[in-house]
């Protein structure tokens, strides 16, 4: 049950872009077609859950037992950027063809804020490691589903007539900011 | 360049926010009011200005293969002291600004205006770019803050203008894209004059 309300409140009612505004560079950046955005959701999938597998253990059985929490930002960061290198080197070898879809994406991670944001909002919610490993796939969904909506809308907004100064990312804030809106509509969910 | 020209630039002409569209998520995310904003602003300020001293001062010694770890341990330190410090002296805008603090690292400004400026740069010409550049970051976020909060609830920097509730959606997630959107294309406008 509790796993339930997580995913729920992680994809529907607090999700991960339109409510708490993580990761909007990738949002704003890559969600121009329906197939980019579903590669850069794969990535930010794989990324994201196995981060917050590391993270979580550094945290608990590194930070903590030492009493350094307060280097968490810094660990964490070079933990987020060792691991994305790392996925890209072995990527390449193992699966050329995983590597070749999700190739672009994977050093652009890096400074997805949506990355190091749900690590420590594991660490903050204070979840065991499953329910931060449930967290993180819930969070990743939720990123994506918002990605397609949203490029989906896009594709139909380059056929439209937009008035010159709204043209590109103005609009497109803009219709973030509706889509949120709708979003707003789950509040009260769980 | 002169170090005026270097230091005004990024109020208006290349604004982080507004122009760059750079570091999108602590925009968005903190700028429920004017107050949020500032505090904001000036923290990432702080950390651009320390950043790009330090890097402007070690560029020479880190191997071009590391320097973007390098950049981020650096960055991540004095995220940690802002951290610290806020924790410590002012704990109710620590509270307000949450997760956002530990992400300046992530903010793309800051590694930005490493990479682009400071490993390239003098010393004093880096802070003097660290220093416009979070100032137009901070101001970005005080008048989108100020949008806001006037539209949400009436009030600027908690001083109440117009009595009554007002559109509260301004406050919320929804109004908080469509204020930057209008922003944005206001500052184009000011711009191509």
């Amino acid at each position: 049950m509790e796993y339930i309300i997580i995913i729920i409140s992680a994809i529907f009612v607090n999700n991960i872009v339109l409510a708490q505004f993580l990761g909007i560079c990738p949002f704003i950046g890559v969600s121009n077609k329906i197939s980019t955005s579903l590669g850069m959701g794969g990535a930010v999938l794989f990324v994201i859950t196995l981060a917050t597998i590391v993270t979580w253990l550094v945290q608990y059985y590194i930070l903590q037992p030492l009493g350094i929490q307060f280097l968490q930002t810094i660990a964490f960061i070079l933990i987020i950027a060792g691991l994305v290198q790392m996925v890209e080197i072995i990527l390449k070898k193992v699966s050329p063809g995983l590597y070749a879809a999700l190739g672009v994406f994977l050093p652009l991670i890096t400074t997805n804020c949506a990355v190091l944001g749900v690590a420590i909002l594991t660490i903050q919610k204070e979840f065991s490691l499953m329910e931060g490993v449930v967290f993180a796939i819930a969070n990743s969904v939720g990123f994506s589903f918002a990605l397609v909506i949203f490029a989906g809308i896009r594709e139909h907004l380059d056929l439209m007539e937009v008035p010159a100064g709204m043209r590109g990312v103005p609009i497109a804030l803009v219709t973030a900011g509706i889509l949120a809106l709708a979003f707003m509509g789950f509040t009260g969910l769980v | 360049m002169n170090q005026l020209q270097n230091f005004t630039k990024g109020l208006l002409k290349e604004n982080p926010i507004l122009v760059l569209v750079l570091g999108t998520c602590p925009t968005l995310g903190v700028t429920t009011s004017a107050m949020n904003g500032l505090g904001m602003g000036l923290a990432t300020t702080f950390v651009l200005i320390m950043s790009n001293l330090v890097i402007s001062l070690v560029k020479d010694f880190i191997p071009d293969k590391v320097r973007i770890p390098s950049f981020i341990v650096i960055i991540a330190s004095f995220v940690t002291v802002v951290e610290l410090v806020m924790q410590g002296f002012m704990p109710a805008l620590f509270e307000q600004l949450g997760l956002f603090i530990p992400l300046i690292v992530v903010n793309c400004i800051v590694l930005g205006r490493a990479e682009a400026f400071a490993s390239k740069n003098g010393v004093l010409s880096s802070v003097v770019d660290g220093f416009g550049m979070g100032l137009g970051f901070a101001l970005a976020l005080t008048v989108l803050g100020s949008v806001r909060e006037l539209l949400g609830s009436g009030a600027i920097f908690s001083l109440k203008l117009i009595p009554g509730d007002l559109m509260l959606v301004f406050v919320l997630a929804p109004g908080a894209f469509i204020a930057l959107g209008y922003l944005i294309a206001i500052t184009k406008k000011l711009n191509s004059k």
